[in-house]
């Protein structure tokens, strides 16, 4: 049996809140970078440059990247010999957060309750945790920073078998097209496909927080990213919505096992300020 | 791409002389609004009581800034999306406001108040929030400081980066952009 301090946890995903609402990841960096050799819109080329200067100024200066530092969400995956000593667990994540964003000048965006009063808790608590037991005696941290904005344009369907293959890309195109400027194009897209209702949004949830050079390790599910990808950048609705060629930087798709009846598809979409850090304790 | 540079306040000539997809700074002063702010306004014009804020020829960003670190004016402070904003705004252009910055779509019934009084929608970029700080040169909260981020702030900006997505015409460019590059056969 190993043991770590909850003090530790609370370190850590504050330094993790911190870290990614700075500096954007070099995949994403590269892939911007990339697209302003490629994108055919004047307009669209001066938008990439100015989400790439943004990125440079965030990191040298150490302030966040998007004033929506985003909703606070956490997948922490549990050794089942790791014994978390001298706090309670959850709340050890919420300390982390409320750290950074107190400490970190990040903006507090959650409100206590959704509808009758919406009161800010003013330190961007409570953060949404997702926990796995998993075999080891280790800590894995994944913090993710989510911007409302490419929450808000995110959907969930439950379509049925029937509507096979076309019917999954037909839903997410038009998603996608929909959302139009609104979610900060180029977007990240992560696909859950599969599972219940509620599993197939967390799939999509941590399709959003990928590496850009991971794939589906199943060859047709990376096709099927591939071609989502190319279908969804043919929409032409480019950097900034204003027209272009580059809407997305990547598509992820998660599945897993689903009841016979159905099939359903949940479509989370990030901006390009894809903000998420990991750390192994 | 050759740009225009604006002066705040705007007049109606010169709204109605833009069009979508000019590239354009703004220099000068504009008030910030979100959702909350926007709702305590309009609760205002509909009891006939005054406004914290003038509308004739002025312009409101929809930004909810982050906390400013010590040396910066303002936090990062990027555009926010208009179209929550939507509800409220004929109301504000029927007095008399010009400018909006934002990002993102708006609806039909802005579309046709902006025609009718002459405005115009300016888009920024969404997450160049960094950057977009660093045109923000002062920042005074003026109404609802309850509000948090969302209170009405009174920024003075320089050569504030923006495109005309919405002209006082109609035009617009989130329909006419993604047209052009959009792949035949989708």
């Amino acid at each position: 049996m190993r043991s770590i301090q909850a003090a530790q946890i609370t370190q850590a995903v504050a330094d993790l809140f911190l870290e990614c609402s700075y500096c954007i990841g070099d995949d994403v960096r590269q892939a911007i970078d990339d697209a302003i050799k490629t994108e055919p819109s004047p307009i669209g080329r001066n938008t990439l440059q100015q989400i790439s200067d943004n990125y440079t100024i965030a990191a040298n200066e150490r302030v966040a990247i998007c004033q929506d530092t985003g909703m606070s969400v956490v997948f922490a995956e549990v050794g089942q010999d790791l014994h978390i000593e001298n706090g309670d667990f959850e709340e050890a994540i919420q300390q982390g957060v409320r750290e950074a964003y107190l400490q970190g000048y990040l903006r507090k965006s959650i409100v206590a309750e959704p509808l009758f009063e919406r009161k800010n808790t003013k330190d961007n608590t409570p953060a949404i945790i997702h926990t796995r037991i998993v075999p080891g005696d280790r800590l894995k941290l994944l913090a993710v920073a989510k911007g409302f904005g490419s929450e808000n344009m995110s959907a969930l369907k439950m379509l049925v078998p029937a509507d096979g293959i076309e019917g999954v890309k037909r839903f997410i195109l038009e998603t996608v097209e929909n959302a139009g400027p609104n979610p900060c194009p180029p977007i990240v897209i992560g696909v859950g496909i599969g599972g219940t209702f509620e599993k197939a949004a967390i799939m999509a949830k941590q399709g959003t927080a990928l590496p850009l050079d991971h794939s589906n390790a199943d060859p047709r599910y990376k096709q099927l990213e591939d071609d989502l990808l190319r279908e969804v950048n043919a929409l032409g609705v480019g950097p900034g919505g204003t027209g272009g060629r580059t809407t997305a930087l990547k598509v992820h798709i998660l599945y897993a096992p689903t009841h016979i009846a159905g099939l359903p598809v949940a479509v989370n979409i990030c901006c390009h300020a894809a903000r998420h850090a990991s750390q192994v304790l | 791409m050759s740009t225009i540079h604006l002066t705040l306040p705007l007049d109606e000539k010169t709204v109605r002389s833009l069009r979508a997809g000019d590239a354009v700074t703004l220099s000068g002063a504009i008030y910030t609004g979100r959702d909350a702010a926007h709702k305590r306004l309009i609760e205002l014009i509909d009891r006939g009581e005054p406004l914290p804020i003038p509308l004739e020829g002025e312009t409101i960003y929809y930004v909810g800034p982050a906390p400013a670190s010590p040396g910066h004016a303002v936090g990062s402070a990027g555009p926010t999306t208009s179209y929550r904003m939507d509800p409220y705004t004929p109301k504000l252009l029927a007095r008399g406001l010009r400018g909006m910055i934002g990002k993102g779509l708006r609806g039909p019934g802005v579309v046709d108040a902006m025609k009718q009084y002459g405005a115009v929608y300016f888009g920024a970029v969404g997450g160049a929030a960094a950057l977009i700080a660093r045109s923000i040169q002062e920042s005074t909260v003026i109404a609802y400081p309850d509000l948090g981020a969302e209170a009405i702030h009174r920024f003075v900006i320089n050569e504030f980066p923006a495109i005309v997505v919405i002209d006082s015409l109609g035009n617009n460019l989130y329909e006419t952009g993604p047209k052009l590059y959009k792949e035949a056969g989708l």
